[in-house]
């Protein structure tokens, strides 16, 4: 915690007096744990002066601010027009299905996988696309889903 | 060194198809061999059906453009190539000589992506070779008042959408009294469906700088903001390369080519939220604040960012600007009609052969860019719709299909121009799914501000709902179409005045398929999963067992040889068994 402590000092030091600096400095505090826990968010609200509603008010409005634990990797599927017509739903499904993520759940049970329905990647002309961390797959088949995921597959604790 | 220059598309369409193990190999390959050639990466040329895209060029084959590369394909045409012989694999352009898509290039006129796929985007030098600069050299000559009327009589309409003159907007920022002002680049691209700004990001973004410095210039701006959506990294990167390549070299930053102008330009990245993109949300994120539009007047021109005078242009504006200084008004002018000059930029998605990107004068019709240089439809299914404009756009279908693209045409169907994406649907395609799903999308991204747009669109999304479930009632269509009437007077910004659109339209030229859905609760393009119903055709059935082991519920019983059955209640409508079917014996009605 103190080390996480001190990343975070350091964060808020580099925005410290920029003007229009909320955001960027929200983004990238959330960078250090993955999400922004409402302790953190007290903690910048304390050290910035900026109330913690007007924080949280920042962090609900934009979707890229979690307020929760997420996975090792996040899987990004797209629901823009384009892959709506050619499919996403059956991808989707089969997402979940070999994830085993029950309705309503976003992140399987040992903490792999988080995964979120976005609008658009701008990858169209390859619709259906997911996004794993940083890397595109297009003209997905359900059928296709499996052998991706095992790429990511969790081989234990490494450290 | 040799002059043989091997380019590989390296665009975030061309890395998802595998660009990034093609261009490995041939690293590899290079110094196996120890040839005497250079490898560059480009970015995208539009064509991004064909991706991976390779370009050979340097000998006196003339440059040849090879499409769905392999990391061993390219092996084989690089020998051919440095060994002067045809090549044998796919070639898609050819300088010299015969090429699938040589007619697809020679149908566009290409102004904004002029470089995109050519040149290096992550090279100054590249840029400059093409001309680059010259225009913001010849701008810092020119009177300022100059340049604004040489932007107001190219006719250059902004192309975020709304398609307001930006020589006029450039007009009234210049005339605006302050000590500060601000110009600012929406690169939020939200419309689901479009990726022309990304590719102009990802692909030329020196000439976006080049435009942005020349407005700033000539409207008196020392500061300038590029809004970049966060879920483009490969933009972010190449902008944020390009930025620093053109203060190194005095393009950017204080005394620009020794003038006593200067310009500081800065990223920001967005934070996820479509309502962003709206000019008066977008510097309320910038501020750092939530992103809620705010009333206008007054306009960002004479109160925008932190209350300074403000000019925000779309990508593709922008990047019109430097050829506009160097061809001059009348040249822009040829291309286009009266009212709408120059060309467009459009994102050619779904189920269109050629999907990709594609520049065209502006006054051709849509069929002529969907059937001559879309290739027409991927499937054998007929077209049936096709989407222009996004969440605030609408349906056109067949029969409007010879309107010209123009902003005031495109108006008139009940449709917009919008930012450029074209989305093609056959007859798979269901339009009250359509219409619903844009709903869906707008009622998730409205900021809440409005009553009628909060509540309005989950009223018309719940309605949708119910009739793509078979729950729907004839009364149905009047509420929603005074919903629609009511969250267009009722909304402060485009979002909720635009968020009708899509029901609007499909209501207009699909009127059948919704009352196909609630008098006869059927989805005559088979989409909507309540209204369907998966059955087995005894007379058909062999018994195989195929679809009985594809099944994911397990809810299809028979054993060899006999005939099948689907338990209805527990089936979830996948169609697994219909696609696997050999006999045609899954019937889906
Ligand atoms: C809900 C909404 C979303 C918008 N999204 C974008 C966008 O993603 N990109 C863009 O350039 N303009 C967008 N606009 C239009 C902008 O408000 C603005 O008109 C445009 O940036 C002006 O630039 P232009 O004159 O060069 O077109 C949007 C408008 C609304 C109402
Ligand atoms: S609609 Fe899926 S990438 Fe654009």
């Amino acid at each position: 915690m103190q080390n996480v402590v001190s990343k975070l000092d350091a964060v808020i030091q580099k925005y410290h007096g920029k003007k229009g600096a909320l955001i960027p400095l929200m983004q990238e505090v959330q960078d250090l744990e993955g999400y922004l826990s409402h302790n953190t968010m007290q903690y910048l609200s304390e050290q910035t002066n900026v109330p913690v509603a007007e924080i949280f008010g920042v962090a609900t409005f934009y979707s890229m601010f979690r307020l929760k634990a997420q996975g090792r990797h996040v899987i990004r599927i797209c629901k823009g027009t384009a892959c709506h017509v050619s499919g996403a739903n059956g991808i989707l499904y089969s997402l979940r299905e070999n994830l085993q993520l029950e309705p309503g759940e976003e992140t399987t049970t040992d903490g792999n996988f988080t995964l979120v329905e976005v609008a658009c990647l701008g990858c169209c002309s390859l619709a259906p696309v997911i996004m794993i961390d940083d890397q595109t797959f297009g003209t997905l088949t359900p059928e296709a889903i499996p052998s991706i995921l095992d790429k990511f597959a969790f081989a234990g604790d490494t450290v | 060194m040799s002059n043989v220059v091997v380019k590989v598309g390296v665009a975030s369409c061309g890395l998802a198809a595998g660009a990034g193990d093609v261009f490995s190999r041939v690293q590899e390959y290079i110094s196996e061999q120890k040839l005497d050639i250079s490898l560059v990466k480009t970015a995208c040329i539009g064509m991004c059906f064909e991706e991976p895209i390779v370009a050979l060029s340097g000998m006196d084959a003339g440059t040849i453009i090879m499409g769905k590369v392999t990391a061993d394909s390219i092996i084989e045409s690089l020998d051919d190539y440095l060994a002067g012989n045809p090549i044998r694999q796919r070639v898609i352009l050819a300088e010299k000589g015969d090429a699938i898509h040589n007619e697809l290039l020679a149908n566009q006129k290409r102004i904004v992506l002029r470089n995109c796929g050519v040149i290096n985007p992550e090279s100054l030098p590249d840029y400059e070779a093409t001309g680059g600069y010259t225009a913001l050299r010849i701008a810092l000559e020119m009177e300022r008042e100059d340049i604004i009327t040489t932007i107001k009589d190219s006719g250059l309409r902004g192309r975020g959408g709304a398609g307001f003159s930006t020589g006029m907007k450039w007009g009234f920022a210049f005339n605006a009294v302050g000590d500060k002002k601000y110009v600012v680049c929406n690169a939020d691209e939200g419309d689901p469906g479009a990726f022309m700004d990304r590719s102009v990001l990802e692909g030329d973004p020196h000439s976006i700088l080049e435009g942005m410095a020349i407005g700033a210039f000539a409207m008196g701006a020392d500061e300038g903001y590029i809004y970049c959506r966060a879920e483009y990294p490969l933009a972010i990167k190449h902008l944020k390369i390009a930025i620093a390549d053109a203060e190194q070299k005095g393009y950017l930053g204080n005394n620009i080519l020794g003038t006593d102008f200067s310009f500081d330009l800065h990223i920001k990245e967005g934070a996820g939220a479509f309502v962003c993109g709206e000019e008066t949300a977008l510097m309320a994120s910038i501020e750092g604040k939530r992103g809620m539009p705010t009333i206008r007047p007054p306009f960002p021109a004479e109160s925008g960012l932190w209350g300074k005078p403000t000019n925000i242009n779309n990508v593709e504006t922008w990047a019109n600007i430097s050829w506009i200084i160097n061809n001059g008004a009348d040249a822009y002018k040829q291309y286009g009609t009266e009212k709408s000059t120059g060309t467009k930029v459009f994102a050619l998605a779904g189920k269109i052969k050629n999907s990709g990107l594609i520049e065209v004068p502006m006054g051709v019709t849509i069929r002529d860019v969907i059937y001559k240089v879309g290739g027409g439809m991927k499937t054998e299914l007929p077209f049936k719709a096709v989407q222009l404009g996004g969440p605030s756009g609408g349906c056109i279908p067949e029969a409007l299909l010879d309107t010209i693209v123009d902003y005031d045409s495109i108006n008139k169907t009940g449709a917009i121009m919008g930012s450029g994406g074209m989305v093609v649907m056959d007859q798979g395609t269901c339009m009250v799914d359509v219409a619903r799903f844009f709903l869906n999308f707008t009622q998730n991204e409205s900021c809440g501000k409005c009553t009628f747009c909060r509540i309005g669109t989950r009223r018309m999304l719940e309605i949708l709902t119910n009739i793509t479930e078979g729950k729907g009632k004839l009364e149905d269509i009047t509420t929603l179409e005074q919903l629609a009437t009511n969250i267009i007077k009722g909304s402060l910004c485009g979002l909720g005045q635009t968020a009708p659109n899509p029901v609007l339209t499909t209501l207009k030229y699909f009127r059948d398929e919704y009352l196909a859905h609630i008098e006869e609760k059927r989805c005559p393009a088979g989409v909507c999963t309540s209204l369907l119903r998966y059955e087995i055709d005894p007379e058909k059935c062999i018994g195989c067992t195929a679809c009985a082991r594809k099944c994911p519920v397990n809810c299809i019983s028979g054993s060899v040889k006999q005939v099948h059955n689907i338990d209805q209640d527990l089936c979830i409508k996948c169609g697994a068994c219909y696609s696997t079917c050999k006999f045609g014996a899954v019937k889906k009605g």
